[in-house]
């Protein structure tokens, strides 16, 4: 029998007090949006670095960087997460015993961010390796002449210049780790996804729940779309408009 | 490099690292712990399930590649057309495909896969025409459900591609066909489908890694791929790392096999110049 639609859209489920799990759903989002934000700026500290090193570090750091941007690149998301998450809780709690204190209870909430942000470095180390690549030559070796130190070139020349080269590039990224941020669901962390597979789970209403938390995903990317384009035009000021 | 193209070659490994000029002192020390690294792990980890198991893991590559290939030869299918209606088609096509890729593309494959699955699936027993169509039995079963998602995911994403790659195609060549007195459909044929294909198959390479990536997530609806075989191994040995190296050991080499076969794709086609 097809149910009739009032039945079949009970729109109460979606109320924002405990009755209805509107509250349980944003109470996901805001988590994925914190693991999304930890994990990104995280990301882009070691993407940073990695990309400075990928350029202008010794053979051995080089090859390093290399081994772990392909790693990552060749990878699963998935499997990184959950060797990461296993390997990093343990790791962290050998330490705690060697340096002589009891195990520690990890919050969800860190571990989320540390798997997020190691994933998202190697992007954005290759993202910020073309961008830093298509500062022209010749303005850094202008900065050398002048007799900067290389934390004065990259502070003043390189960073601001490669800005607007690696903005396309790194909005994108921001884009994959709040999508990113549902893998954790497998791991068990109470994010978005996963509060909306237990709010559909105990009030069999699948279609509703999925759709709704669909919304709010597709809600950030819209939002996160419009603060890229502003971002996007104040670092174009003054260079010529796209081919 | 815009940003589009970049992003893909930025989370996706399209070409392997280069092997000339390799054996470099600091290499030699490198490699050395590396090998001292590998020797450590096959002496003190615990292998010997593999055996047991080698058979099911073979499966579940076996399972593994068919659904990557599957899905992105449907899903490519599709991102001809929604690219073209991105060009070139009247307006209620254009902001339907437009629509389409912004919410697949702005949404997590994850929640797609589960909205597929658990929604849909819950959906179709309600109908009794559905039931009692030839179709129920694959409905019943969970496979129809992950090649779906990942079919429409890799459709939406390479049609945003696809709509980049028909709108670059060089006016001039497109007009010269014209002026050939070629029908539309025949211009469509000859000139306008080849060249963009060839402008997108270097982000084809990404794109393909990218849909090998998202397989494993098949497994969260039951699918048995080779993630599923090391989860439920993980379960039965009470393994935590063990099977997760020779997973990513798996998927590494699996990667790589796809990178060279897009290169030796790639050199295959002639191309002039550069």
């Amino acid at each position: 029998m097809a149910a009739d639609p009032a039945t079949l859209i009970n729109w109460g489920l979606l109320a924002l007090e405990p009755p209805g799990w509107g509250g349980v759903l944003l109470g996901g989002l805001l988590n994925s949006i914190k693991i999304a934000v930890g994990g990104y700026a995280l990301g882009l500290v070691l993407g940073t670095g990695g990309a400075f090193g990928k350029l202008y570090g010794g053979p051995v750091l080089k090859d390093l960087l290399e081994v772990y941007t392909t790693l990552v690149r060749a990878i699963p998301e998935l499997v990184l997460i959950l060797l990461l998450y296993y390997a990093g809780t343990d790791l962290l709690n050998q330490l705690m015993a060697a340096m002589g204190y009891g195990p520690v209870d990890i919050s969800g909430l860190a571990a989320g961010i540390f798997v997020i942000g190691v994933v998202q470095g190697a992007y954005s180390t290759e993202v910020l390796r073309g961008a830093i690549k298509a500062v022209p030559a010749g303005q850094i070796e202008a900065a050398r002449a002048y007799g900067m130190s290389p934390v004065q070139i990259m502070r003043r020349i390189t960073l601001p210049a490669m800005l607007p080269h690696a903005i396309p590039g790194l909005s994108n990224l921001w884009l994959i780790a709040t999508k990113d941020t549902a893998l954790l669901a497998v791991v068990g962390f109470s994010e978005l996804t996963l509060v909306t597979r237990q709010a559909a789970g105990s009030t069999k209403a699948y279609l509703l729940f999925f759709c709704a938390a669909g919304a709010l995903y597709l809600a950030l990317t819209l939002v996160s779309n419009v603060i890229i384009r502003i971002i996007e035009t104040r670092a174009r000021r003054g260079m010529a408009a796209p081919a | 490099m815009n940003g589009e193209t970049g992003t893909i070659e930025a989370t996706a490994l399209t070409e392997l690292p280069s092997g000339r000029d390799f054996l470099k002192p600091h290499r030699i020390i490198l490699l050395a712990v590396a090998v001292i690294a590998v020797f450590c792990m096959a002496w003190f980890m615990r292998w010997d399930w593999i055996p047991e198991y080698a058979g099911r893991l073979a499966q579940g590559v076996g399972v593994t590649l068919l659904m990557l290939f599957s899905t992105c030869v449907l899903g490519f299918l599709f991102a001809v057309p929604l690219g073209l209606a991105q060009v070139t088609g009247p307006w209620p096509l254009k902001l339907l495909a437009k629509t389409f890729c912004t919410i697949i593309r702005g949404t997590p494959l994850l929640l797609q896969l589960w909205l597929l699955y658990y929604g849909l699936g819950s959906l179709f027993p309600q109908f009794p025409a559905i039931r009692e169509s030839f179709l129920w039995p694959y409905l019943r079963e969970a496979w129809p459900y992950g090649a779906a998602a990942l079919t429409i995911s890799f459709a939406a994403y390479e049609g945003e591609v696809m709509r980049g790659a028909f709108a670059g195609v060089p006016a001039g060549e497109l007009e010269a066909a014209r002026a050939y007195g070629m029908s539309r459909w025949k211009v469509f044929r000859r000139i306008w489908l080849p060249r963009a294909v060839h402008r997108a198959l270097p982000t084809l390479n990404g794109e393909t890694v990218l849909q090998l990536k998202s397989t494993p997530l098949v497994a969260t609806i039951t699918v048995i791929d080779v993630y599923a075989v090391i989860s439920k191994i993980r379960q039965t040995t009470y393994l935590t790392y063990e099977p997760l190296l020779l997973l990513a050991l798996i998927y590494l080499c699996l990667t790589a096999i796809l990178v060279v076969a897009f290169r030796t794709l790639e050199n295959k086609i002639p191309t002039r110049g550069a």
